[in-house]
């Protein structure tokens, strides 16, 4: 099949329909709704259920009863609109039922803004809704690895009977790309044993959260993170850039990360050994490279369009033993590939530091270029 | 004297879709009756093997644990939204969710009004005893003018707390509604109507003519801080002139079903 010029957006749903998603329920936000319309049309075509809700309330727990049926279900929204769904993507991580979640990144906090950003780290990587569970995270960089990890989070949301989010930013949802989307599969025929469907004279199912007796909630939360143990060792993906001979590392995810990438590739035709590592899943998060290089590299820079999100991930693993900085843009600013080049000739010109923390030297100097 | 030679007539016998357990429900609470209705009817109808049911938040959170039919448990009001997300995938079963007036009237508002402007086929039944039962009796968007809450202590002030909403009255102006309606179960006479007010409701989503939803008229003795008794007549006297029974929307289709 050729390559098309296509959106994210349309591409993701394009992508999530042949890869069997039978029911899409949503609601619109920029920079999402493409995702939302292109379903509108599509869906009703091949006689699937597309709803738009009457808010992103009404999407997720539309989507929550129909994942309780095992079929392949999904939604999509934007920062504000993921916010509002947290309590459901509680209630469906509880419930151990599969889904695949969409979020489109954009300025925030509050109404912010439409513009890309990657200040949902923290609500999808680390939770938002209550108690504990954790969501696979997927943060493609490119229309193209947005499309692949689409069919990707449906089978890793039905392996695992977890929530598969895509994590875009607003500038992956809006770009237009060459990008090939795979042929269209069939249904999933197979319908697990734990689904919903009426008795029809066997025993009954019941799909629920709640569960009153602490102990026998503590087993549950136990199996939780189990699993979750289970795709920390399992389903690590990252991509590796001039990670070799490198002496500096940046380590970026999404939008960022492929900007950085330009900036690496500068870097090194002036000769600076650097290299540029990408988690594609920043939840599980690619621990283990990380903890490789920092016995390898002499400092790490680390780049989001957030506060540094990401960056106490990165802290936690290289624990002190090598120096981290910091830049980034925050509010939907996108940073220039040469913004990054600036900073990573910082790092290497040095001095080079492990006191402190990164972001305060980060703010102080953001302080001077924002005024 | 000897019994044994009176003829005997089963006059009520526990719905097989009905769980044999005892509820956690308080003495007199109508939520029983309610349950006995929905479970008689849908075994009259056939439909248990084929029904999903849809919990709620509230006394009623538990109710999966009383039917013999495939549950599921939504969040605090999202049950209709539940259900439209089942109904749509699974659109040969009968979906209804089970929901009380704090969960469906007050934080559900939304989710109930856009099941039912959508035409949504899923059946509601809706408690209404104007009062949050789980939490303790605090004052719930259907308490009366004047009534005692464990949050409204002096009686609510409808200029201070507002007026109390007539669900069914509301739901009834959408077009997406097919079937609305309000009884009562305080007495035989009315429990005998809400049956067939349910029986009716389910046989509207069977014949794909829209949604369906009947409120029933329910007592919280316990709340209340009332006789099992005392309350049924104060569903008489103070609900039934703020909530009066009848047939809100009843759509031309859905008047040609005879039950």
């Amino acid at each position: 099949m050729a390559k098309e010029l296509i959106k994210g957006n349309t591409a993701v749903a394009e992508a999530a329909l042949r890869a069997g998603l039978e029911a899409y329920f949503g609601y619109p936000i920029t920079p999402q709704s493409e995702l939302l319309e292109h379903l509108s049309a599509r869906m009703p075509e091949l006689g699937r259920p597309f709803v738009q809700a009457e808010s992103e309330l009404g999407a997720i727990n539309m989507v929550y009863g129909a994942a309780c049926t095992g079929k392949r279900v999904m939604t999509s929204s934007s920062s504000p609109g993921v916010s509002l769904m947290m309590e459901g993507l509680s209630y469906i991580a509880g419930t151990e039922v599969p889904m695949v979640l969409v979020d489109v990144v954009r300025g925030g906090p509050g109404l912010g803004n439409i513009a890309p950003a990657q200040g949902d780290y923290n609500q999808i990587v680390h939770g938002g809704g209550h108690g504990d569970y954790r969501m696979i995270v997927l943060a493609p960089a490119s229309v193209q690895e947005a499309v692949d990890l689409t069919a990707l989070a449906f089978d890793l949301a039905d392996k695992y009977r977890a929530i598969a989010c895509i994590m875009l930013d607003g500038s992956i949802g809006q770009m237009m790309e060459p990008a090939e989307i795979p042929p269209m599969q069939p249904l999933k025929t197979e319908i697990p044993d734990w689904a919903v469907r009426g008795t029809q004279g066997g025993e009954k199912r019941l799909l629920t959260s709640i569960n009153l007796d602490p102990p026998a909630q503590e087993v549950m939360n136990h199996r939780l993170m189990t699993r979750w143990q289970e795709i920390e060792a399992n389903e690590v993906r990252y991509k590796g850039y001039y990670l070799d001979d490198a002496d500096y590392v940046v380590v970026g995810f999404g939008t960022a990360g492929r900007i950085s990438l330009s900036a690496v590739r500068a870097a090194r035709e002036k000769g600076i050994k650097i290299g540029l590592l990408r988690p594609i899943t920043v939840a599980p998060f690619p621990n283990e490279i990380l903890d490789e290089l920092t016995q390898s590299v002499k400092a790490f820079l680390v780049v989001e369009m957030n506060s540094g999100q990401m960056l106490e991930d990165v802290r936690l693993v290289v624990r002190g033993r090598k120096p981290v900085e910091f830049f980034g843009r925050m509010g939907g600013v996108v940073p220039f590939p040469d913004e990054v080049l600036t900073e990573i000739n910082r790092l290497v010109d040095g001095p080079l530091t492990t006191d402190g923390h990164p972001r305060n030297r980060w703010l102080a100097r953001l302080a001077e270029t924002i005024g | 004297m000897v019994v044994t030679d009176v003829p005997t007539k089963l006059v009520y016998d526990r719905p097989a879709a009905l769980d044999p357990r005892v509820t956690h429900y308080c003495p007199g609470c109508t939520h029983g009756v309610a349950h006995r209705l929905v479970a008689e009817v849908l075994q009259e109808m056939g439909e248990v093997e084929n029904t999903i049911g849809v919990a709620s938040v509230g006394c009623s959170v538990f109710a999966y644990n009383y039917f013999d039919i495939d549950f599921v448990e939504a969040a605090h009001g999202r049950a209709p939204a539940m259900a439209t997300g089942i109904k749509r995938v699974l659109p040969e079963r009968t979906v209804f969710t089970y929901q009380g007036d704090g969960d469906l009237a007050s934080i559900g508002m939304g989710e109930v009004v856009g099941a039912a402007s959508r035409g949504e086929n899923i059946t509601i039944m809706f408690i209404n005893n104007a009062t949050y039962g789980m939490t303790g009796g605090q004052m719930a968007p259907t308490t009366l003018p004047g009534q005692v809450t464990s949050s409204s202590p002096t009686g609510r002030d409808v200029d201070r707390q507002g007026h109390p909403i007539q669900t069914s009255e509301l739901l009834a102006t959408l077009e997406g509604s097919a079937y609305i309606v309000r009884r009562s179960l305080h007495n035989a006479r009315e429990i005998r109507r809400a049956k067939k007010a349910i029986r009716t409701a389910f046989e509207v989503q069977k014949q794909g003519l829209g949604f369906s939803l009947v409120e029933m008229l329910s007592n919280c003795p316990t709340n209340w801080g009332m006789t099992a008794v005392e309350s049924r007549d104060w569903i008489e006297e103070r609900m039934l002139t703020y909530y009066p029974l009848g047939d809100y929307k009843v759509s031309p289709a859905v008047a040609e079903i005879k039950v």
